[in-house]
């Protein structure tokens, strides 16, 4: 089939990982905005600074589901520093490329990441 | 896997018939039509059939019918041309039309012309009164669309056209969505100015038309060769252009019929998506919509997920328009007619066509709903869950 989209956006978007809620997560970040069409939610679980468990929730286009999956597989088992060292531009790479118009989202997938490890911090004062 | 086509408002597919006709306009009749020799001389004839064709089903004559590269062109030639030989002025258009047509007013109104933008209910319509009150002494142009692209809804044109007229001011309307599938007679539309265009109706792309009544003001919009008694200069898209005009006669061969069978198709449609999906807003006008359109707005998803995910499944569909699929912006048309900003990020536009079946929209209605549960579930928005 011919899409607009790599295939690994496609195979995040059909197959995505880590979807759903931690009820008792650790640090939770939130990006984005219903009205423009984009929200994500990450939540983490973190044991002796690593990442645990991580799950997503988005409301957006494909390429943000894509993102979403795509930004939990790369942080599962990792510590917080190298999760904060994710680029929105590293997502994008991972998935081979987004198309322009849809840049956007890569960088909502990162920030959302970048949110739930800062929310944590900010519970446990680490 | 058969893929299922239900984008039928953004194009068609060619007809056989319509494919037949065109193609010796791409081997030996090649001939240039302004031409003097025979070669030239033997492409006019069918030329000057295909335009007697499309004046036929508006209730023109000949002398009113200019062959255009689109609907897109058609507009920007009615209203710039329009416009341009007032050289100064007041146009009145509508929140929820076309991008070809809001676009050249806004262009215009930064060119120095006045413009004002009717609003819309919560069915797309525009209402008479509104127009009545946005009339003034130095309006040059109305311009309001027939039947609406993303919705379906149909303005009561007659209704406005009189109005307009009764003002002694130029009366457009983009037709490119009712051309072909509801009466278009210009005179009972009171129209002066009226676009169409050929793909819409299982024609070519790349051709339409612009009527436009005798006696209109009107400057051309391309300039050149004087094709088109100087009114759209350019070698004519003779293929195009016999195609169009194979295209509009079967069309209204069937006119009729399909609109019957895309009344039931719709019903099923609607009813379908009614019963199994909760939470669905149909948008529209129940009592005034052309039956190939249902635009329906999904809550807690959004739609390019959507159409992705019925990609998947083979069907084609549209969210909004086609215009601003890779934007982020909600529909126009959608804001327009007041529809909840969230809930017109999940809207999905279903249009189907002369070809569309009964199995079809059951298949449709068989992928849709696991669809929505398997993306409400991924949605962060409250009440998601419940789904
Ligand atoms: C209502 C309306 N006006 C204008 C157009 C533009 O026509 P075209 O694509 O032939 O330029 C379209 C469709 O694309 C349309 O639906
Ligand atoms: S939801 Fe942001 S562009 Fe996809």
């Amino acid at each position: 089939m011919s899409s607009m989209y790599s295939e690994k956006v496609m195979d995040h978007f059909r197959n995505p990982r880590n979807v759903g809620e931690i009820e008792d997560a650790d640090g939770v970040g939130e990006v984005g905005n219903a009205s423009c069409g984009d929200i994500m939610k990450i939540y983490l679980k973190v044991k002796d600074n690593v990442i645990e468990d991580v799950k997503f929730q988005t409301f957006g286009c494909g390429s943000a589901i894509a993102t979403s999956s795509m930004v939990t597989e790369m942080v599962m088992g990792k510590t917080l520093e190298e999760a904060e060292a994710v680029t929105n531009k590293a997502v994008a790479e991972a998935l081979d490329g987004l198309p322009p118009t849809k840049m956007h989202c890569s960088n909502l997938a990162a920030d959302a990441l970048h949110d739930a490890i800062k929310n944590y911090r900010e519970k446990h004062g680490k | 896997m058969e893929r299922i086509y239900l984008d039928h408002n953004a194009t068609t597919p060619v007809r056989q018939e319509v494919r037949d006709k065109m193609l010796p306009f791409y081997g030996e009749l090649f001939g240039n039509p302004s031409s003097a020799h025979s070669f030239g001389q033997e492409v006019k004839v069918p030329l000057e059939e295909a335009r007697q064709r499309i004046a036929g089903q508006l209730g023109a004559s000949t002398a009113q019918i200019v062959f255009t590269s689109g609907g897109t062109e058609s507009d920007n030639y009615a209203i710039k041309g329009v416009a341009f030989a007032a050289e100064k002025g007041h146009i009145i258009t509508a929140l929820t039309e076309h991008p070809a047509v809001l676009q050249t007013v806004s262009w215009l109104a930064k060119k120095g012309f006045d413009a004002t933008y009717l609003e819309v209910d919560s069915k797309g319509l525009v209402d008479p009164d509104d127009l009545r009150k946005a009339l003034r002494p130095d309006t040059i142009l109305v311009s309001i669309m027939h039947v609406n692209n993303e919705v379906g809804t149909i303005q009561p044109i007659e209704e406005l056209g009189a109005i307009t007229r009764e003002a002694g001011v130029y009366f457009h309307t983009d037709a490119v969505q009712s051309f072909g599938k509801l009466p278009t007679n210009v005179d009972e539309l009171n129209v002066d100015l009226l676009s169409v265009a050929a793909h819409k109706i299982y024609g070519p792309k790349g051709v339409g038309a612009l009527y436009i009544r005798k006696g209109t003001r009107i400057d051309p919009l391309i300039i050149g060769g004087a094709q088109e008694k100087r009114r759209r200069s350019g070698t004519e898209n003779i293929a195009g252009i016999v195609g169009f005009g194979e295209a509009i006669v079967l069309a209204e061969a069937e006119r009729e019929e399909v609109y019957e069978r895309l009344t039931l198709l719709r019903q099923k449609l609607v009813q379908g998506i009614g019963e199994r999906i909760p939470e669905v807003v149909i948008n529209g006008d129940p009592e005034r919509n052309f039956p190939s359109t249902v635009s329906a707005s999904v809550s807690h998803v959004e739609g390019e997920s959507l159409l992705l995910s019925l990609d998947m499944e083979g069907i084609a569909v549209s969210t909004g328009s086609a215009c601003s699929s890779g934007s982020l912006e909600p529909s126009h048309v959608l804001v327009a007619m007041g529809i909840d900003t969230v809930l017109a990020q999940g809207t999905l536009r279903f249009s189907m066509g002369r070809g569309t079946t009964q199995a079809e929209i059951g298949y449709l209605l068989d992928v849709f709903p696991p669809i929505v549960e398997r993306l409400r579930k991924m949605s962060p928005l409250s009440a998601s869950k419940a789904c």
